[in-house]
């Protein structure tokens, strides 16, 4: 469904300041495929969501999304099928918006016509429906302007908006990290509903590495624009957070003593 | 009498370009300078059509040259990625050689010997006044505006529009092209105000190069007057504050000059004072609820002493 090939991009060319984000980066995901995100600061995760959506073009490689090269599309053309949710659940809606005029907003994707009512009688019985099943009593606020609203509830809303047309492919930026515990579970158990019934091939940062190792189907590390580990299947099963840091800290032995190698 | 009837007149006439600058400084949230030279634009476009054609054939052409200024400005702003500001000012300086150029190098052109659409409205209604056949004429044109927005600011289109001066990555994410979105708008916010320039110029059968300047505090005044009265609310509540506002703004100048409180030339200094001081009254507002915690504070850390 995703391919990422071979992807490079460096900030700040030719500068101190040059920064070397994406170094030769490939992955693969088949449809379907939930894949999360490990990485410390800077390890290139959040560039790597940035290069798929298109905030900016790669400096080598490509983005194929579902058998189509997108790697020169507008930001705007490539979101009409994938959905992203960001950390800050202020920046995935409209404040002063109504919720029901930031949904009518999302669904515009599916309906053609610039000119046809944004909201009709039906699509506000279905938002209804939709909000109905988070059990938040969200679908009595429809004209609530989305402002009023917690963290939480901007954020099941923004889930709502980013796959009410199923996505090809849905990034999640630690969405759940701005919420306080009992409303990150739920907020997370709401996107593996919605991820695993429309079967929705889908990527997570997070920072958390127990949740990394028991949500999805498959666990990738980044460090410096590459992917040190992808762990799945078997491996993964049997993996505990302390293995996983194992791992980690024996693979920065084994790049520090081939610096010392080099150095020496 | 005169005085009464001639405010409500123009206030209805201006309101209109306090509609279109309510779509970019409200809606839009961007402050827009284009206004200055798309009132004039109209005002020229709407007096030339007028004395070569027909008075509604100038309406239209107002309306276009609004619609292209607008764009110009988009343009700027979006595609080679000019400061707002700034794009508007350089549109409205380079759209005084344009208004200059549509009505024939001079200054000024009168329309005295013309049809005009007021004339032509009285001419069909003979046994009304002057003033109320204006008055008729100017109420429909603002009706028929508000009402096309408010029909349009329930599209999608439209939607998009209020997302994008809301939160524009969202739309962006909503796989909307922004910098179209924003073409649009300010295409249609200065549509409106060359609509209002071309029926400024009918209604008084004179055209003169330099009726834009000072426009924009006129219209943001009106905007904030309007909100006074009615706060930010709905779209609607919102087009209707605006339309009050110019209403009330054109009785507060006429009330001004009548009692000889101020020369007419000050009218300019006291809108923009207006302005001024509305804008700061929420920065105004914290600074004192800050001190009043900062005294209280004070006076309790030295009681507790």
């Amino acid at each position: 469904m995703l391919e990422v090939i071979n992807a490079s991009k460096t900030f700040a060319k030719g500068t101190p300041n040059e920064h070397k984000a994406l170094d030769h980066l490939n992955l693969s995901l088949k449809q379907g495929e939930f894949v999360t995100i490990l990485g410390s600061n800077g390890a290139g995760k959040s560039t790597l969501f940035n290069a798929i959506c298109g905030n900016f073009l790669l400096d080598e490689g490509s983005v194929i999304l579902d058998g189509k090269n997108i790697s020169y599309l507008p930001e705007h053309q490539r979101s009409a099928s994938i959905g992203r949710l960001f950390q800050d659940p202020m920046k995935g809606t409209a404040p002063n918006l109504t919720i029901e005029e930031n949904l009518a907003l999302a669904y515009s994707k599916n309906t053609k016509g610039l000119f046809r009512f944004a909201i009709t009688k039906k699509d506000r019985e279905m938002f209804r429906e939709a909000l109905k099943r988070f059990d938040m009593g969200l679908e009595d606020r429809m004209a609530t302007k989305i402002g009023l609203l917690s963290g939480g509830q901007r954020q099941v809303v923004t889930l709502l908006m980013s796959t009410i047309v199923t996505p090809k492919l849905l990034l999640l930026d630690e969405h759940t990290a701005a919420l306080d515990p009992a409303t990150a579970e739920k907020v997370m158990a709401i996107t593996n509903d919605i991820v695993h019934e429309r079967n929705l091939t889908t990527l997570m940062i997070t920072h958390n590495m127990g949740q990394a190792l028991t949500t999805g189907s498959r666990t990738i590390m980044l460090d410096s624009g590459a992917i040190i580990f992808d762990i799945k299947e078997e491996e993964r099963k049997h993996m505990t957070v302390s293995d996983l840091l194992d791992m980690y800290s024996e693979k920065k032995k084994e790049e520090f003593d081939n610096d010392r190698i080099l150095l020496s | 009498m005169t005085l009464l009837i001639g405010s409500l007149q123009l206030g209805f006439l201006y309101s209109i370009m306090v509609l279109g600058i309510y779509i970019s400084f409200r809606i839009l949230n961007i402050p827009d300078l284009t206004t200055e030279g798309s009132f004039t634009f109209g005002l020229a476009a709407s007096s030339i059509l007028t004395a070569a054609g027909h008075p509604l054939l100038g309406l239209v052409g107002a309306l276009a040259a609004g619609a292209l200024a607008g764009s110009v400005t988009g343009f700027l702003q979006t595609k080679l990625d000019i400061h707002p500001v700034l794009a508007g000012i350089l549109t409205m300086s380079g759209l005084y050689s344009i208004n200059l150029f549509v009505m024939g190098g001079a200054s000024n052109v009168t329309l005295l010997n013309n049809d005009t659409i007021f004339t032509l409205c009285l001419k069909a209604f003979p046994f009304m006044s002057k003033d109320v056949a204006k008055l008729i004429v100017a109420v429909a044109a603002v009706v028929i505006v508000t009402v096309l927005l408010t029909i349009f600011f329930k599209t999608s289109l439209g939607l998009s529009i209020r997302a994008t001066g809301d939160n524009a990555d969202m739309v962006r994410a909503s796989s909307i092209n922004v910098d179209a979105v924003k073409m649009v708008a300010l295409s249609i916010s200065n549509a409106c105000i060359a609509f209002c320039g071309g029926l400024i110029a009918q209604y008084q059968s004179f055209a003169d190069i330099n009726s834009g300047v000072g426009i924009l505090v006129v219209g943001l005044a009106s905007v904030i007057i309007g909100e006074a009265f009615f706060g930010h609310r709905s779209l609607m509540i919102g087009f209707i504050s605006a339309i009050v506002g110019s209403i009330v703004y054109r009785y507060i100048i006429a009330l001004a000059t009548k009692s000889d409180m101020f020369p007419a030339y000050m009218l300019k200094l006291i809108s923009a004072i207006i302005v001024t001081i509305a804008l700061a009254v929420p920065a105004i507002k914290v600074k004192m609820a800050n001190d009043r915690l900062k005294k209280n504070g004070m006076r309790e850390s030295k009681g507790g002493r």
